[in-house]
């Protein structure tokens, strides 16, 4: 990454940034938000375009129940209020991806406002505000590259006109490119679990721009901001705001001014480049749409959609903790998706013994998936496998180095547990004794005073016997019989 | 004078319109009578009466039910094609002045 050189540590310390986030999230609906024309990603270009899509002179816009429903939705997930009434708006600006000549969003009475996302930062839990969250229409898209006639002409695509979105704009709350990065991570995951949109940033789905300016520590009064738009990665975001940050201070630091303006960051050469746009181009002169109602949310209908809001990952990963033992890094993981989170939840309670389903997701699963550089998501092992895997281990049919190579076998193969447990023929752990009673007379007879202990009726000492027998057959033995051998054997 | 020369030609160029002096000049008359008229409104005590983007705020609604059930008809369901469908794609082309036969084609757009 390219850093000014003359943007010392000391300067950098003089100075606190301060960056807001506009979050554009497309909504799963079938069908676009005013026309009933097809949101389906990939299709043929230009073939899911109406006469409303295409802005002709006529049309009248009628909006799509669900991409309401969706919209309050994730903004109940991101704790804002609805409003009961609101205004849908023109924002006038002319693009050739925008054939109407405005796009239908929502200006002064968006749809909600006042929400919040809680971010771990390094200073602890910190809280994001969410200034307001509004719905509006997609435009085209333009592809510059790729046709013979490139140099001279741009092509539009306008199947992704009138595709619904929402909008989610923060409060200029975040001090640091992390802390945006963090903010992005919540937020997805949070979008995520309410099922209105799948968040993949390849497809577009999520777009994000970031405002960000430098102000003196201890100064209230904001510096003068910079927009960057257009990052199509949440690590690309955190490294042009880097480079923002260290640009600010170096332009304040030999005593130029910032100019307020739109830069586009290239990811290949870690900088960011101010577009050349007229002044005038920010200036939209809003107005309410006339071919639309006023959008009324009553309490009724709120109530509704309230009911299909689902445990969201925070608190989930707070009672998953709870519940089953788990470190928090490890609940991380395992709800990084609603997905994940639900298969994990009903193996570990199908399972005999649920913390040692979590254990082996963290021990044996977490590692080899890592190794092949495989997400969760992609494990040959499923949760069920994880879960029937852990009860053979529980009640002693398969020992714990057994448990490791099966996985092995399964991740070569590709296949789960329960299929490579067949294939294999359903191996069993070997209940002769033999070996195992000899490592337990040896420990009995190097412990003469932990027997005696045992004998005069402190039970508890058992543990200790279990311990050492576990440690020098190498944790081969099946606990539970060497714990049935001991008892016998100390009477 | 509500509006200047300045303000007219502002609004011209947000348009992308290009005016001659006299349009211009005729603009400025135009805007500026609205604007006295609007003038003349304002001198109406509002003070109770809620905004009103577009009629059919008032006039569209089924004043038989309450809240979002007022406006309710004016939604359709998430169907595809359900209300209308999506046109051929030649057909979409149609009125462009420029297409290939996949893509509306513009003159270049330079991002930066
Ligand atoms: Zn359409």
């Amino acid at each position: 990454m390219v850093t000014s050189s003359e943007t010392s540590v000391a300067a950098r310390a003089k100075y606190e940034p301060v960056i807001g986030l506009e979050v554009h999230v497309q909504l799963l609906t079938a069908s676009k938000i005013f026309c009933s024309c097809s949101t389906r990603f990939g299709d043929p270009p230009n073939t899911n375009v109406c006469p409303v899509c295409l802005g002709m002179p006529g049309v009248l816009p009628v909006l799509n129940r669900k991409a309401v429903e969706f919209a309050v939705l994730a903004a109940m997930a991101l704790n804002c209020q609805i409003r009961e009434t609101s205004i849908f708006a023109r924002k006038n600006y002319f693009y050739p991806d925008l054939p109407k000549g405005y796009q239908i969003s929502q200006y002064d009475k968006p749809l909600a406002e006042h929400g919040w996302i809680e971010v771990t930062t390094k200073g602890g839990i910190k809280k994001i505000g969410i200034t307001r969250v509004h719905l509006e229409e997609d435009a085209g898209k333009s592809l510059h590259e790729g046709f013979p006639d490139a140099a001279e002409k741009t092509a539009i695509d306008l199947n992704r006109t009138g595709v619904p979105l929402i909008e989610i704009v923060s409060e200029p709350e975040m001090s640091s490119p992390d802390e945006a990065y963090e903010y992005l991570t919540r937020l997805k995951e949070i979008v995520l679990y309410t099922g209105v949109s799948d968040v993949n940033m390849e497809e577009g789905s999520l777009r994000c721009d970031a405002n960000i300016s430098v102000r003196p520590r201890g100064q209230k009064e904001l510096g003068t901001k910079s927009e960057v738009k257009n990052v199509n990665s949440f690590r690309f975001i955190r490294e042009a705001l880097e480079y923002e940050i260290d640009r600010h201070i170096g332009v304040l630091e030999s005593g130029g001014r910032i100019s307020q303006e739109t830069r586009l960051y290239d990811a290949n050469e870690g900088k960011t480049y101010g577009m050349r746009s007229k002044e005038q181009a920010h200036d939209y002169r809003y107005f309410p749409e006339p071919d639309l109602l006023p959008l009324a949310i009553d309490e009724k209908w709120q109530a509704k959609i309230r009911e299909s809001l689902p445990e969201l990952p925070e608190t989930r990963r707070r009672r998953i903790v709870a519940e089953y033992g788990i470190t928090e890094k490890d609940a991380i993981v395992l709800t990084a998706t609603k997905f994940l989170a639900d298969q994990f939840e009903a193996a570990a309670k199908a399972a005999k013994n649920p913390k040692r389903v979590a254990n082996l997701v963290q021990s044996e699963l977490a590692g080899r998936l890592k190794a092949k550089g495989l997400e969760i998501e992609q494990s040959p092992i499923s949760m069920n496998g994880v879960a029937m895997s852990a009860d053979l281990v529980e009640s002693g049919v398969i020992s714990g180095k057994m448990l490791k190579e099966l996985y092995d076998v399964a991740f070569e193969r590709g296949k789960d547990f329960p299929v490579v447990y067949e294939e294999e023929g359903r191996p069993e752990q070997s209940r002769d004794t033999s070996t195992l009673q000899k490592i337990i007379d040896e420990v009995i007879a190097a412990n003469p005073k932990q027997v005696e202990q045992y004998r005069a009726g402190k039970k508890t000492v058992l543990g200790f016997f279990v311990g050492q027998v576990m440690k020098l057959s190498k944790g081969q033995a099946n606990p539970q019989l060497v714990n049935e051998l001991l008892a016998k054997k100390l009477e | 004078m509500k509006v200047s020369d300045k303000d007219v030609s502002y609004v011209a160029e947000l348009a992308n319109l290009e005016l001659t002096a006299e349009e211009r000049a005729r603009m400025l008359r135009d805007l500026n009578s609205i604007l006295e008229y609007i003038d003349r409104l304002n001198q109406l005590n509002t003070e109770n009466v809620p905004p009103m983007a577009q009629v059919s705020n008032r006039y569209a609604v089924d004043d038989s039910k309450q809240g979002s059930e007022h406006f309710a008809y004016a939604m359709r369901e998430d169907i595809p094609n359900g209300l209308r469908p999506s046109l051929p794609r030649e057909e979409a082309l149609k009125n462009a002045p420029d297409a290939d036969g996949t893509f509306f084609k513009v003159p270049k757009v330079i991002e930066r």
